[in-house]
């Protein structure tokens, strides 16, 4: 039986490292001071703390607009996914209908498509259509990349709430959308709080579309890739770059952790 | 208030039916069960009269209004669910008004009526909860609450008891009677329990297989079930059934049995000779120590004190039947007894069809 906790908990260990491990050494790495960055061998532990690392980083050109870029485009990403998404997680939830069950799958098969094999094609429509280099042509790739994940997390907020509260309410004399709106909605408010939160975090740290849709209009991953591989920006730049786009997913994923795990047990039975 | 007429209803799913022409009249004021074991459509039928289902074919008439096509809101009536279906994210208060305040009855007015259901139901000091705080018991009051203070024509209730503690399902079955005698108002009730059924019920409609076998009152159904299954469906334990041969000779009548002959009290013009099943509630039984005239010889089996009573299983040749006797009889298992089955109680029933002959 201690056999047993002990591999448990070794195994528990191993894969919290696995995680972990490189969040850590990035952070480190982002308050180094530079000359101890690029010191060989370099201390695990630099002794000394230093802000220029991420100042250097904020003052880069392109950093801020891109940043803010990154935050419209992940806004307008969970607006369009819900607008799609959460009608469509509602019928799964709600109906018996025909196709219902194919349509789940299909949610799942397009979690399958590689999307490097779409990049060309994408891009060529896209300057077809106008929509190359905008914003909004990123939210719309980022809106596909995240319905499939929004409707299944919305199709279990829904399930999880009895049908029978709206069944109840209509018969007290509300209409079916009065139903929704009263008894529904404001219980299913938490959860889609959350995925949407989660959303976000899926479009901020989306790299592959952005980079390849955009050219000026960079979100902020499409601009660090950019400036790593394209024009060789140091090392310093990149682990602050790396920390930077870590932190807000950290935040928000911790503060969501609790939905977050209801949400895909529920989704996995 | 209002009579509700059944008329022709059919509902399927896929190839299943669910009800099948299912036709009923139900008096104003009236408190009419609808029972059967899970699966038979009563549910159906009331979520039916709900407008939570859409009929395949039929209408519906509430006071002689056709609701058959109108939204559950616009049909007069109230539910309570088998799950209570209280809203959670709200108080006990704004749970009893939700109904009025969809209806755009006054502040006044809705804190006048709600207070009053709340001490009908005696709910006053729960009112600024919310449900989470409440005991199983309490969220079935304020369902109810909710529904009473509607003020409906016709309330449904979907198996309201089946979720309280043994004890509690006995209080509230009683309360619930108290209320329909002061409110009056045309009530359904669905449950599978047959004891809750035979309590509240001022007219029971048995239901088996999308279809009402029985519909009568609650001492007519157990005195005299239309058929094999409401025979064994109701009363606990059930109806026995013996199969035998019906032979008349120089007057009398009786039913020959591999255990022996059941002499009967009399035989209505329909019955003729051959093969039917003799149905015995087992309280019409009588244990007797010694052979009688007409007695069937059996064995013992198994006998459970029961309170008040004793619950007998007996073997009379090759056929198990259950007898209640009185909790002093001293009987010992595997002792032999004689079994007289009481001839004015005895009811016939037609082997192939099950149905009930017309006279016993």
């Amino acid at each position: 039986m201690r056999l047993r906790s002990l591999a448990i908990y070794s195994a528990a260990l191993a894969i919290s490292a696995w995680v972990a491990l490189p969040l850590v050494l990035i952070a480190i790495a982002a308050f180094t001071p530079r000359d101890i960055l690029y010191q060989w061998p370099r201390p695990f532990w630099p002794e000394k703390f230093t802000l220029d690392t991420i100042r250097f980083f904020l003052r880069s050109t392109g950093v801020w607009q891109s940043t803010l870029n990154s935050v419209f485009v992940a806004g307008l990403t969970i607006v369009l996914a819900f607008a799609i998404a959460a009608p469509a997680g509602y019928a799964v939830a709600r109906f018996r209908f025909r196709g219902r069950d194919a349509l789940q799958l299909a949610i799942l098969t397009t979690k399958m498509f590689p999307a490097t094999v779409l990049s060309i094609p994408l891009a060529v429509a896209f300057i077809r259509w106008r929509l190359y280099d905008t914003l909004l042509g990123v939210a719309i790739v980022h809106t596909a990349l995240s319905i499939p994940f929004v409707t299944v997390i919305v199709t279990s907020v829904f399930i999880g709430i009895s049908y029978e509260l709206e069944e109840a309410a209509m018969t007290l004399g509300s209409s079916r959308l009065q139903a929704f709106f009263r008894v529904t909605l404001p219980m299913a408010l938490p959860g889609l709080a959350a995925s949407a939160i989660f959303t976000f975090v899926l479009s901020w740290n989306e790299v592959f579309a952005s980079t390849i849709l955009t050219l000026n209009n960079r979100t902020l991953p499409a601009l660090i890739i950019d400036s790593v591989l394209g024009q060789g920006a140091p090392l310093h730049f990149r682990f602050a770059g790396g920390f930077f786009m870590i932190v807000p997913a950290l935040i928000i994923i911790f503060l969501i952790r609790r939905y977050l795990l209801t949400l895909w047990g529920v989704t996995v039975r | 208030m209002a009579e509700i007429q059944f008329q022709n209803l059919w509902k399927k799913y896929g190839k299943v039916a669910a009800i099948k022409d299912l036709t009923l009249n139900i008096r104003d004021g009236e408190f009419l069960v609808l029972l059967g074991p899970s699966g038979c459509g009563k549910t159906t039928t009331l979520r039916a009269l709900a407008g939570l289902e859409t009929l395949d074919r039929g209408r519906i008439l509430i006071g002689g209004r056709d609701v058959t096509s109108l939204p559950p809101g616009r049909r007069g009536i109230a539910m309570v669910f088998q799950s209570y279906a209280v809203f959670p994210h709200m108080r006990v208060y704004d749970n009893i008004v939700f109904g009025l305040r969809m209806r755009h009855v006054g502040d006044a007015e809705q804190r006048r009526r709600a207070e009053e259901v709340a001490e009908l139901l005696q709910i006053s000091p729960l009112l600024g909860r919310y449900p989470a705080q409440l005991s199983g018991g309490q969220r079935q009051r304020v369902a109810v609450a909710r529904a009473i203070v509607m003020e409906p024509d016709v309330l449904l209730m979907d198996e309201p008891l089946s979720n309280l503690d043994a004890l509690l399902r006995l209080h509230m079955r009683a309360e619930l009677k108290r209320l329909h005698r002061e409110l009056r108002s045309t009530t359904v009730y669905v449950t599978h329990d047959q004891t809750e059924a035979l309590s509240l019920g001022d007219r029971i409609a048995v239901m088996k297989d999308g279809e009402i076998v029985q519909c009568a009152s609650p001492t007519e159904i157990y005195d005299r079930p239309a058929s094999r299954f409401v025979g064994g469906f109701i009363g606990t334990p059930p109806m026995n059934f013996l199969e035998g041969v019906l032979r008349r000779s120089n007057g009398s009548v009786a039913v020959e049995t591999s255990g022996g002959a059941i002499p009967l009290a009399g035989v209505g013009g329909a019955a003729v000779d051959g093969s039917v099943i003799v149905g015995i509630r087992p309280e019409h039984i009588e244990v007797l120590a010694q052979p009688q005239t007409g007695s069937l010889p059996a064995e013992i089996v198994v006998a459970e004190p029961a309170g008040p009573t004793q619950l007998l299983t007996v073997q009379a040749g090759p056929q198990i039947l259950k007898v209640t006797v009185p909790s002093d009889l001293p009987v010992q298992p595997g002792s032999q007894v004689w079994l007289r089955l009481n001839p004015a109680r005895i009811r016939l029933m037609d082997p192939s069809t099950g149905a009930a002959l017309a006279a016993r």
